[in-house]
């Protein structure tokens, strides 16, 4: 008797526990057959639909851009919100009047590329004021905004520190090290030749023979590096800070069939034809690669979250630094660096 | 009325001449360095102090020849930088090189033949034509014809590809090229009527035109042949650099092939000067180039040291060449 009681209270506790697991009420036949409402789903795509995104890059002719355009429109596609591009082609006051103008349009957010610390901080400002979300990418803003990026002070620690183990104590060579700049007030250069420094501060046993601004300009890169190989012909390394005038001082070194004895150290968006194309044919020893695949993911993440979540103004701002890769002629893969095909 | 101009161009009626005093500052730079400068004098950077101003000079040349023409070509650094941009896209788009090169010189030559219609027949003073063919060029090539600033150079472009860093017997062949532009462009312009009608024109148009010149097609001529030079120095700076970043146009390269062109003695009302002189002024700002870039001196300061000899030159041959009534009717540039 006992033991047929027993039974039945197991036999009525283990379908309640049943029942409650299939959250509570009873399975009816209806949804046996459709399945359930994912009640998050929705909301997540109305969020989406119809929302303007402004994009104000540097230009719109270089491979970073470009790029990073290629894949927010996949995921404007998907989600139905539309991009709005302004072209600046490299000039800041022009910059300034786009940024003007979409700002009065009033998108919900704005993706841009900042000349410098300062000329869009006002407009950023009065944008963030107005309700405008900014993501600022790869140029920080003196006026706060939400960062996706190359940390540019890390990518030229990175680089030095790879002069100093190709280049410095008991590798056997000078230790001789020419430093090519891009434009003396751009941010990027500014930081990144501050990353260099500190760095070689530690390392005595380097020697910088030229420290020279060719204002982002391969033939100018080029004739700097000539005349440097010329004055020290046992010149150990190249630093450079960005792919397109590099060539040049890679080409320099190239043309002296020096580039067994002269490691050339470059950086950018790892975009194919800048930078794998460029290890392999020697060009380059080494690439310090901000992945502009995973930059754009980046920017369609934090779009997809502002969306979301609307917060306020002051409510936070965050950065999300780049993780650059050093590629060598030895470590690049297929996959390695990007075209344009990767975002088709 | 052409051997008046030659008497001018050649500066021979005066004992010193703009040409003379640069030529004396080359020396002494030269020497200087030589002498404070390690490593300056060598064979081997003489050859770089050349090679780095060869693009410089071979598009100073052209430019020189057209301001003796009382023209002056702004559109010529962005000329050479979209159609050679261009015929490296099209061979990277996979088209055969020869005729990618037909096509992006083609475009060259057609560019300057538009110029030249445009300051001869339609009449708009060089200097406003060629700066709005410049915009229109970079704009069009920039929205139809390339898909990025920088075009890298394709690997099978042959010997074409020796034009940048080939080297004979030692010297660079980009010297090489310039050297054999300007001496082609020397013997045009002092042994050939189009020459000889160049300086008459530049002298004064209205005179050259009464005397039977034939002003007009001399001037298209002209244009055609300052973009065809263009594609040649965009060649040479390209295959130099593995790659055409057409940016280029919005450095202040133009303003330097101007200065190298003035800075020799070539005045800017036009008729005056000769080859030697772009030589010369080459000369001295690839050596000025050389020597900072050894001390190590930056950019910047070398740019704002570059343009108080730009002003120098400029008030030196004000001061040599006084504007008199004729050549300030004749319209200067």
């Amino acid at each position: 008797m006992i033991n047929f009681k027993k039974a039945a209270a197991i036999g009525l506790l283990s379908m309640a526990t049943f029942m409650s697991l299939n959250s509570i009420k009873p399975v009816s036949a209806e949804t046996e057959v459709e399945g359930i409402n994912d009640p998050t789903i929705a909301p997540y795509f109305e969020s989406m639909k119809g929302k303007k995104i402004g994009y104000v890059p540097f230009s719109m002719s270089y491979d970073l851009s470009k790029g990073w355009l290629a894949g927010m429109q996949i995921q404007a596609k998907e989600l139905g919100y539309e991009i709005i591009v302004r072209d600046p082609n490299w000039n800041t006051d022009v910059g300034v009047q786009a940024m003007d103008q979409l700002i009065n349009a009033k998108p919900d957010i704005i993706v841009l590329q900042n000349p410098d610390l300062q000329s869009y901080a006002k407009l950023l400002k009065r944008g963030t004021e107005a309700g405008i979300k900014f993501i600022s990418v790869n140029i920080k803003s003196a006026y706060p905004s939400y960062y996706i990026g190359e940390e540019w002070q890390l990518n030229g620690m990175a680089e030095a520190q790879y002069i100093v183990d190709k280049c410095g104590k008991d590798s056997g060579r000078s230790g001789k090290v020419a430093i090519v700049q891009g434009i003396l007030t751009s941010a990027a250069s500014a930081y990144q030749i501050r990353g260099v420094t500190e760095v070689f501060s530690k390392h005595p046993e380097i020697q910088v023979v030229s420290n020279q601004s060719a204002n982002w300009d391969a033939g100018k890169a080029q004739e700097i590096t000539r005349t440097v190989l010329q004055q020290h012909p046992d010149l150990c390394g190249v630093i450079g800070f960005w792919d397109g005038m590099d060539i040049g001082a890679g080409s320099a070194v190239k043309e002296a069939n020096m580039q067994d004895k002269v490691f050339v150290v470059s950086s950018g968006g790892g975009y194919k034809e800048a930078a794998c194309d460029r290890l392999e044919d020697g060009t380059y020893s080494a690439y310090f690669s901000y992945d502009v695949r995973g930059q754009a993911q980046d920017i369609n993440t934090v779009i997809r979250i502002l969306l979301q979540t609307n917060p306020a103004p002051d409510a936070f701002k965050f950065t999300l630094p780049t993780r650059g890769v050093m590629l060598t002629k030895d470590n690049i893969k297929p996959g390695s660096c990007w075209t344009m095909d990767d975002f088709k | 009325m052409t051997r008046a101009a030659i008497a001018v161009g050649g500066g021979g009626r005066r004992l010193i001449t703009q040409e003379k005093i640069v030529f004396a500052i080359f020396v002494l730079l030269f020497l200087g360095f030589s002498l404070f400068l390690p490593g300056f004098l060598t064979t081997n950077n003489v050859a770089l102090l050349l090679q780095g101003v060869s693009v410089l000079g071979i598009l100073s040349v052209a430019m020189g020849a057209m301001i003796i023409a009382g023209a002056i070509d702004l559109s010529m650094v962005a000329l050479m930088a979209m159609s050679v941009a261009w015929a490296l896209q099209l061979i990277n788009n996979g088209m055969p090189v020869p005729l990618a090169m037909l096509i992006g010189g083609g475009a060259a030559i057609l560019v300057g033949v538009i110029n030249g219609v445009l300051v001869a027949y339609v009449e708009i003073p060089p200097l406003f034509a060629t700066l709005a063919t410049a915009a229109c060029i970079y704009g069009f090539g920039r929205f139809g014809l390339i898909s990025q600033d920088t075009v890298y150079l394709p690997k099978n472009l042959g010997w074409i590809a020796e034009l940048g860093h080939g080297r004979v017997y030692g010297v660079p062949m980009p010297v090489i090229v310039f050297a054999l532009l300007a001496a082609a462009i020397a013997l045009v312009m002092n042994y050939t009527k189009f020459g000889r009608f160049a300086y008459a024109i530049g002298d004064n148009r209205a005179t050259a035109r009464i005397t039977g010149v034939p002003v007009r097609p001399v001037l298209v001529l002209q244009y055609t042949v300052s973009a065809i030079v263009a594609f040649v120095a965009g060649l040479v700076q390209a295959t130099a650099v593995n790659s055409m970043n057409t940016r280029i146009t919005d450095t202040l390269l133009i303003y330097e092939v101007i200065l190298v062109v003035v800075l020799g003695g070539i005045g800017l009302s036009g008729g005056k000067g000769g080859v030697r002189n772009v030589v010369v002024g080459t000369l001295l700002i690839g050596t000025f180039l050389n020597g900072m870039t050894i001390m190590n001196i930056q950019f910047t300061a070398q740019n704002a040291i570059k343009g108080l000899i730009l002003l120098t030159a400029i008030a030196i041959d004000q001061v040599i060449n006084p504007r008199d009534e004729q050549t300030s009717q004749q319209g200067d540039i």
